[in-house]
């Protein structure tokens, strides 16, 4: 049984690396900064002696290693900073709006993967057909599609045309109050607190958005899936299984779809390194209260720490889904515990 | 795994590109649309009946019509000649950034691959780091860190582009390292460097080129997405990002042609990209053809 465990534990290992990899380049982007941030944290009213008062403060005038474990020390702590702009911690902001991104992400993945693979699977299945001609024109129209772009069609279309959908502002009509929060996903908090009105109205907001992100995700997932059923379908297993007299259902789904499913499962790994980045466009485009509009606001107001907080709490969320996915993966897979290294 | 033979006739090669293109007009059209590209980037603002930057505030936000066939934008500035003039900076950038990346990536990936060793395990660990972001939020960081400006723009597509390359040519480089004929080429007396850059490195050339494709494809969309949230070109520029971005203000009150061509353009450009990426993949690989 040890056996099984170890592959885990090595992967946990791998991670490590990584882990000071993704901080060793976020501390060299803190330090590239244009301008001498002392100059900056001492604000606008600043005299010579704050601003050396402040680079004292912020140990900027010591050596570089010796200030990178000044920065290790305070991440340890939590401590990412303060805004300048909204003058909270750093940390404080992200974790207040990290729950709307996440729902945002969630939502369009889940969205997309229950439409991607079926799709897949169907176009592998019945190569050659309208659905496999279909998957392919929507693989290659979906990357080529621009995330902000296909999000201002959908408004064009559904909020002014339409009208079906409500303004493209935030996560909730002004007229609902917030739910309370728990999870800090709406969604979830609204039906935890039994109110539907709020849930529907949550819902509406969400529909635009997670579509926007869900179209863009569905061409990989897509096209991974119909290549993944193709290998499986053509595999010898599969022939024996098909010559064993199973019924074509039990094929399909207990032997080809089982099998397909792993490469899946890995693939998500990269979408997830897509989503995040279009993530930041589509809360752009509707206004989304989640890390992704905060960091452009900080971007256009030149408030650094809170880009480098964001980059680098992206960075570690998805080194962190990275490892569940492989995790996931390793579990998924009965081979592993007989062929662990 | 057959490696290409430099006897193969440049005459052959062309017949090859006649014959998949006629086997597959998919093909032949994104090549054609690559031409028009092409074409507007070298010539596009000599082409355009308006000045990009002339501003008219009397005809502003004007519907597409004979005068401004993609209308007028919030200052009266004739979309069509912006969405025309804004192919060369857009096509510039990514070709820019693709090629660092090509080089840079191909010189790493030929080393790593063909020494192995440490070099190989301390290049791994670099682009595992590179890869361990979200690429675009990096990017996002690497423009904020270096200053906002076009060059940096270019720089942080490259940087984040890199290990694709590196890891294509590690690969191929890799596998040929003891291959016949390099050993072949060291015999008759080439240095390591020249087996590796004459010998071996072509071999994995044909690979990159479907990887430039699909790449120029991200690149594009990169560079628009970093404009779209304010990185990089300023505005009175007329760079499709941009412009989609100030149309998306319009977009609400219904004024749907100053967001939607410089759009159409960007989706077009990236979606010859990719067509083009399958296309090479036909050309450069004959057991791929589907």
């Amino acid at each position: 049984m040890a056996t099984r465990w170890l592959p885990i534990l090595w992967r946990l290992v791998q991670t490590i690396p990584v882990v000071i990899g993704v901080v060793i380049i976020s501390f060299v982007l803190t330090r590239a900064l244009p301008g001498d941030p002392a100059v900056q944290f001492a604000g606008q009213m600043a005299t010579p002696e704050s601003i050396e008062q402040t680079r004292v403060a912020l140990g900027l005038d010591k050596s570089l290693p010796q200030q990178f474990l000044i920065y290790c020390k305070a991440l340890l702590q939590g401590d990412l900073g303060r805004s300048v702009a909204t003058g909270r911690p750093v940390l404080t902001d992200l974790s207040t709006r990290l729950p709307a991104s996440l729902e945002l992400t969630l939502t369009a993945l889940v969205l997309s993967c229950l439409i991607a693979i079926p799709l897949g699977v169907l176009a592998a299945v019945r190569q050659g057909s309208w659905v496999d001609h279909l998957c392919r024109v929507l693989v290659t129209a979906g990357v080529s599609l621009p995330t902000f772009f296909t999000g201002i069609l959908l408004i064009y279309v559904f909020y002014y045309l339409l009208g079906w959908a409500p303004s493209p502002l935030g996560r909730l009509d002004f007229v609902y109050f917030d739910p309370p929060r728990v999870t800090g996903f709406f969604l979830i908090d609204s039906v935890l607190d039994g109110d539907l009105r709020t849930f529907a109205g949550a819902a509406k907001q969400l529909a635009l958005p997670a579509i926007t992100l869900a179209l863009f995700t569905l061409a990989p997932i897509a096209r991974m899936t119909r290549a993944a059923m193709l290998t499986a379908l053509s595999s010898d297993y599969i022939r024996t299984a098909r010559a064993a007299g199973l019924t074509p259902r039990k094929v399909l789904f207990g032997y080809a779809f089982r099998n397909a499913l792993l490469p899946v499962v890995t693939t998500l790994g990269m979408v997830f390194s897509f989503v995040l980045g279009a993530n930041v466009l589509v809360e752009k485009v509707f206004a989304w209260p989640g890390i992704g509009s905060y960091a452009v606001e900080a971007l256009v107001q030149s408030d650094y720490a809170a880009v480098q907080g964001f980059v680098l709490a992206m960075a570690l969320l998805f080194v962190l889904i990275n490892l569940v996915i492989d995790l996931s993966y390793t579990l998924i897979d009965p081979r592993i515990g007989f062929s662990s290294k | 795994m057959t490696d290409i033979t430099p006897t193969q006739s440049g005459n052959g090669l062309l017949a090859h590109l006649g014959h998949v293109m006629r086997e597959n007009p998919v093909t032949a059209l994104s090549f054609g649309l690559f031409a028009f590209f092409v074409l507007q980037a070298f010539f596009g603002h000599l082409l355009v009946p308006y000045d990009p930057l002339a501003t008219n505030s009397v005809r502003a936000l004007e519907a597409p019509s004979g005068d401004h066939w993609f209308g007028t934008d919030q200052l009266g500035r004739d979309v069509f000649s912006r969405v025309i003039v804004a192919t060369r900076l857009d096509l510039t950038i990514s070709v820019l950034a693709v090629a660092i990346s090509f080089v840079i990536g191909s010189v790493l990936g030929a080393l790593a691959g063909y020494w192995g060793g440490w070099l190989d395990s301390v290049l791994n660990r670099i682009l595992d780091t590179i890869m361990a972001f979200p690429l675009f939020v990096l990017a996002m960081g690497i423009v904020a860190a270096l200053g906002n400006t076009v060059e940096n723009i270019i720089y942080a597509t490259a940087i984040i582009n890199i290990p694709f390359y590196a890891r294509v040519v590690r690969a191929e480089v890799n596998i040929r390292r003891e291959a016949g004929f390099a050993l072949a080429a060291r015999l008759s007396g080439n240095g390591h460097m020249r087996t590796l850059a004459f010998h071996i490195f072509p071999n994995a050339l044909p690979p990159m080129m479907v990887q430039v494709s699909l790449n120029m494809g991200w690149a594009i969309l990169n560079a628009a997405g970093l404009s779209f949230v304010g990185l990089g070109v300023r505005p009175p520029t007329p760079e499709w990002g941009i412009m989609v971005a100030e149309g998306a203000d319009y977009i609400i009150s219904g004024h749907w042609w100053v967001a939607l061509f410089p759009g159409l353009w960007l989706m077009l450009a990236v979606f010859t990209f990719n067509l083009m990426g399958d296309g090479l993949r036909d050309l450069v690989d004959p057991r791929r053809r589907t």
